[in-house]
Parts: structure tokens; sequence; C-alpha cells
């Protein structure tokens, strides 16, 4: 295992020109081309600010000193939304990669693994791009709060879930192949995963917490302690629940040591049913 | 020394039937079907127990009808698929020639898809940054290469494509079908090329269905049947054996075929016309010993011959013959008013043959006509490339028709004729 990670340096090259190469092809030929990197996020804010922020505000109140009201609730859902979006995008493409690149599969030699990692690093780079914005929108915008120090762990929070996500994604990469309902069982499940991630509500929300079991499913979902991890060094300034994370990076590497497995042994057979 | 070394390869192919697809997710993982061997009745062998040596500097070209394994030979000598048994040893980088321009990204430029196409074929950055110039000059791209690939039309691509894989400079070169696509300049730079990569001593593998060009490159030709080595040799022995093997194989095709096109004539307007007063009817070519066959060697003797019926009495009547090549050219035509028979009489029912002493053509497909018409053109039943029939010939001259010639050289000349037939 560790001999085939040394491999994947090997490809480091590889894998940041197919990387810079999506980047490119992503908005060549629209009008507003990379702006959309910062235009796409931005507009789902608005949406999910209109959405739970005005037509449904219960979720808002006061948590850790800081009103979660107005724009500071925009503020908190764009901190976990960011993170999400990189997580879920990553996934569904996942389920698509090796389809979509399937002649570089079956028509050269090539490691296949750097497909998902491109995938994975790809969105990465959407997600860093979006994160300017956010620390904009909190120093100008934000009420009674502002960043702290804490905001130099994110680079702990990015890693666990890189790890985490890629994991995941070697694993959904590979079985999509052999049961192509996958994707369809994905999307559905991601949408739920959303919802049962704390991103549009705090996880200490009193109506949250009142629910004990829901408090138990929320704390064995790995996504909920790493969009904690931004919310808390972005936005509450504090990181009380840093025992979790490591936590989280133990799954997290088990995770990728299971997809990359299963990935290795189907390898194989890529080239045939893709 | 071997660079490439093939030991006893098999090549099982999963065959598709939805009866046996893994019903859901958890099925597969309890019945450990996914990672298990496949069942042997559940498979196709596409390559069953090939074993070969590629000498160092050599090209070897593989042949084969469709479907006998060729290409699937060739993926896996290139790393891209795994044998179901047995070895490959490879020695050296190789480059595969396989889909030209594969990785190609049809939204970004022809010069940014250069730099991702080397770095996928496993170019350093700063290699491709020194080869550049020669890429593009021999992809004849100057003008276009900053316009997205997409607007490449496939020769542009495929040129593209080629021109990066023969610049990765591999110690191996492998090379399937690829320059079906090219355009008549753009080939014969491709085999200079290749003949450049041979005079270098890097070792070549070829797939083709091109004999002409296997004949030129290789030193050796392995023919491909079933998924096994059927002949293996010095490649003029191979191709003809080939050649003779499809042969045999067309004929009952083309015997077939006859009978099939004289079953159509008679709806076709387009390939018969004519007042039908007299009528043609039951052509055949028969060779010298009596059989009905539509596949002759260059300087065999055979007979064309066919039915006549005349409705009532004409003496005004001509009978020609035409033969025609796949382009359409008009090869050889001739007539009985042409060659002086003066007309008399004709009534009731006839045979007329024609017997032909070597068509002295060239290899190739070719179209029949047959007719009968009066002097001034007024025809009565004229049959226009109705009838194909296919010269073989050991010789791959060009033109249309063979001249017949000896060559003779001053004693300070000497060249040796190959025995090795």
């Amino acid at each position: 295992m560790i001999k085939k990670l040394k491999e994947l340096l090997k490809y480091r090259q590889l894998i940041v020109t197919l990387v810079s190469r999506e980047l490119k092809a992503r908005y060549r030929g629209t009008v507003l081309g990379f702006l959309w990197s910062f235009a796409n996020p931005l507009l789902l804010l608005l949406v999910y600010s209109v959405v739970f922020g005005v037509i449904l505000p219960q979720s808002s109140g006061r948590i850790e000193d800081v009103h979660i009201k107005g724009i500071n609730y925009s503020i908190f859902l764009f901190t976990g939304l960011l993170p999400w979006i990189w997580f879920a995008s990553s996934m569904l493409d996942s389920a698509n990669v090796l389809f979509v690149h399937g002649n570089l599969i079956k028509k050269i030699r090539f490691p296949i693994e750097v497909l998902p990692i491109m995938n994975v690093l790809t969105n990465m780079v959407h997600f860093l791009l979006g994160l300017p914005i956010l620390v904009l929108f909190i120093l100008f915008f934000g009420k009674d709060f502002s960043l702290t120090w804490w905001v130099f762990f994110f680079p702990v929070a990015v890693l666990v879930q890189f790890v985490f996500t890629m994991g995941l994604c070697f694993l959904v990469s590979a079985l999509t192949v052999h049961f192509r309902d996958l994707r369809d069982i994905l999307a559905n499940l991601l949408t739920l995963w959303f919802f049962a991630t704390p991103i549009i509500y705090p996880f200490m929300n009193p109506m949250v917490q009142e629910k004990k079991g829901f408090v138990t499913a929320l704390l064995l979902n790995p996504m909920t302690h790493i969009i904690e991890a931004y919310q808390y060094t972005f936005f509450f300034g504090s990181l009380p629940h840093w025992k979790k994370i490591p936590v989280t990076l133990v799954v997290g590497l088990f995770l990728f040591y299971v997809g990359y497995l299963i990935f290795d042994r189907l390898r194989d057979t890529f080239v045939e049913e893709v | 020394m071997y660079p490439v070394i093939v030991e006893d390869i098999k090549k099982y192919y999963k065959k598709y039937s939805h009866k046996h697809k893994f019903l859901t997710l958890k099925s597969a993982f309890v019945k450990r079907t996914l990672f298990d061997d496949l069942e042997k009745d559940e498979t196709f062998e596409a390559l069953s127990g090939v074993d070969f040596k590629v000498e160092k500097g050599k090209t070897v070209s593989i042949i084969g009808e469709n479907g006998s394994g060729k290409s699937t030979m060739l993926k896996l000598l290139a790393g891209i698929s795994k044998p179901t048994s047995g070895n490959i040893i490879t020695e050296g980088r190789i480059s595969a020639l396989i889909e030209l321009g594969a990785g190609f990204h049809p939204e970004i430029s022809g010069r940014e898809n250069i730099f991702i196409n080397g770095i996928i074929l496993g170019l350093t950055k700063k290699r491709i940054q020194e080869r550049y110039d020669d890429i593009v000059k021999f992809a004849e791209l100057e003008e276009f290469i900053e316009n997205p690939v997409k607007t490449y039309s496939s020769g542009m691509h495929m040129r593209l494509g080629f021109s990066i894989a023969i610049n990765v400079d591999p110690d191996i070169l492998l090379i399937d079908e690829v320059l079906a696509v090219g355009d008549a300049s753009f080939v014969p730079k491709c085999l200079d090329k290749i003949n450049e990569f041979k005079r270098r001593g890097k070792t070549i593998i070829f797939v083709s269905h091109d004999l002409s060009t296997v004949e030129r490159i290789s030193d050796e030709v392995i023919w491909l049947k079933e998924g096994k080595i059927e002949k293996q040799g010095y490649p003029k022995r191979i191709t003809d054996a080939y050649l003779e093997y499809i042969g045999k194989k067309d004929e009952v095709k083309a015997g077939e075929k006859h009978k099939k096109e004289e079953a159509d004539a008679a709806q076709n307007k387009e390939k018969r016309w004519g007042s039908k007063e007299i009528e043609i009817s039951n052509l055949k070519m028969i060779d010298k010993s009596g059989k009905e066959k539509y596949i002759y060697e260059s300087d065999e003797p055979f007979t064309i011959e066919f039915d006549v019926d005349a409705k009532q009495q004409e003496k005004d009547f001509v009978f020609g013959v035409g033969i025609y090549n796949s382009e359409g050219t008009l090869c050889y035509g001739s007539n009985t008013h042409i060659e002086d028979y003066k007309a008399a009489l004709i009534e009731g029912k006839g045979k007329v043959k024609i017997h032909v002493q070597a068509l002295h053509l060239i290899n190739g497909t070719y179209f029949l006509d047959a007719a009968v018409h009066k002097r001034d053109g007024y025809p009565f039943d004229y049959h226009h490339f109705q009838y194909t029939f296919r010269v073989t010939s050991t010789f791959r001259d060009v033109g249309i028709s063979r001249v017949y010639h000896d060559w003779e050289f001053s004693k300070n000349i000497r060249l040796q004729k190959d025995e090795n037939l």
C-alpha cells in the first residue's frame, strides 16, 4: 500500500496537469469564465439564505455568543456549504470519472487511480477559490464577531476532509463501473446526507439537541465533525470538539485504505467494463 | 536480446449475459464473484496460448482477420489490459499508437493538448517544450494550433496524435491500424517516420490489414487465427499463405454473391436496360477445368459464358463485354463489331463463350459488363456492373494492367531473386 502510494508521487506532474486541464476546460466558452467558480457558490448561498434565513428562520439563534441571524446566518451557512459542495460534487463526479475518461483507460497505459484523485483535487480547487469570498464576507458583513487566529487551523480540516472524501471516491468510482445504479443511489443519498449534517442548522441548536436520537446520528456522521471544524475555525473562533478531529481522521484513513484496496483489486476489470 | 517476450498468453473476455450479472451489490460481495476468476463457459477466448519473441531492432507485423486477436495482443503488449494467464516481458519505454489523440480534450487548444497529451504519455514538460516545434511541424498544424481541438477535422486530430506519440521516443513502438485514416500525403510521412525508427534500431510491432505495407516494413510476420499463431516467419511467405487462405474463403462467398447478383439483376433497372428482343442470362465464369469460379490469378485462363435468347429473328446484333476496376475505370472493353465479326442471323436460344487466355490485371476486385445491342448502339440487353470477380496476384505491382516484362542487368549490377517465397 505504502509502495503504491509512493508510486503515485511519480504521477504528480500528470495529476497537476490533468487538474489544470479540468479547470481550464470547465468554463471554456462561457462568458463569465473563471468567475463562475465564485458565482456558483454565491448564487447557491443566496438561495439557501432566502429559504432558511427568511422563509424558515427557526434554525437561527444565539450560539457561542454569536447571533446566527440575518447576515450572520448567511455567513454561517456559507461556511458549511463551501466544503459540502466540494464533498458532494467530488462524490457525484467520481461516479462518472472513469466513464468520462474511458478513452484514457482503454487506449493508453494509464495509472487509473489518477482519475479519482484528479476529480477530488479539481473540486478542492473550486472550494479553495471560494474561501476568499467567505473571508471577505466575515470581515465586512460579520456582526459582533470577526476572524480569530483559529482560522489558521482550517488546513487540518481540509486534510481530514480530503482523506475522507478520497477514500469514498475510490470506492464509488470503482464500484460504479460494475453497478451503475450506484449513480442514482448516490444522488439521493447525498441529499439525505446534506440535511443530516449540520450545515443549514448549527449542531448546538437547542431544537436539534432536544432530539437525542438525532444527535447520536449526527455524532456518528464523519461529515458533521469535518463541517463543524470549518464552522468553528472560521465562524465561532474556537475549537471545542478538537478530540473528534483525530478520530474522524482515523475513520478517514481507514476508508481511504479500504477504498484504495477495492479500487486496486478491481483495476484490471475497468478496461473491459468501462 | 529480446525486448519483447510473450509466453503462452491467454486472454478470456467475459461474455455479456444479464443472467450472470450480480443482482445487488450485496450478492457480489457475499458470493465474492466480483473478485473470483470467471467460469470457463462464461468467457470468450480472445487469445489462446500465444508465444513469440521479438529481437531488438526488428519490425514484426501481426496480421489476421477481424476478431483474430490482433488488437487484444497489442493492448496486452501495451499494458493496457492484463492477460488472463501467461507472461509478457518487455524492456524499455513503450509507446502505443492504438488510438491517436485518445486523451485530447476537445475544449482546449491544440497547443495545450500537446503538453497534456505528452505528459499523459509519460514525457516531461521540459522535453515537450524541446520537441514542441517538431510536433507542430510534423502535424502540419502551425496555423491551427491555438484553436480548440473540437474544431479539428479527423485528419488533423490524427496527425496531431501521431506526431505527439512518435515524439515520445520509445524503445518499443506499437502501432495499430492507425494509419488508415490519414490522407494520401500524410501516410507516406508516417511510414517514413516508422522507417526512421527502424534505422535507429527501435523495435516495432505493427498491426495492419494493409498487406503491402506489412511486407514493405516488416522483418517477420505473425498470422493470428482465432487467437492462435497460425503461421510465423518471412513476410512474403506468410502474407501469401494468408492471402491464399482468404482467397479460398472468399471463393465460396463470391460464388454465393454471384447467384444473388443474378437474382437482383432482373429487378435493377439502373444495372440492366434494353428492349429485350434478345436477352442475356445465366452469365458464368468458368476456369480451365470447367469449374465455376470468381477468383482468378492474373495469368490464369478462363471462359466467360452466357445464354442468349432471341425472341425474334435479328440480323443486326453485336455482343460485347467490358471489365471495370473498383474505381470504375474501364480496364478493357471489346465487342464482336470492333473485332470485325459481321452479324448474319440470330434466332432462338444459344450460348456465347469468350475464352480469355490471361487477364494481365493487377490485384483487386473487378466488375464485368455484358451486352447485346445493334451496331448503332440500340440496346437489346445491357448488363452493367452486375458481375464481380477478383484477381489475386503474388506481386504487388501497381497501375491497371500488368505489363509483361523481364529484368536484365549488366554484370556489375548484382541483384538476387528472393527464393524464400
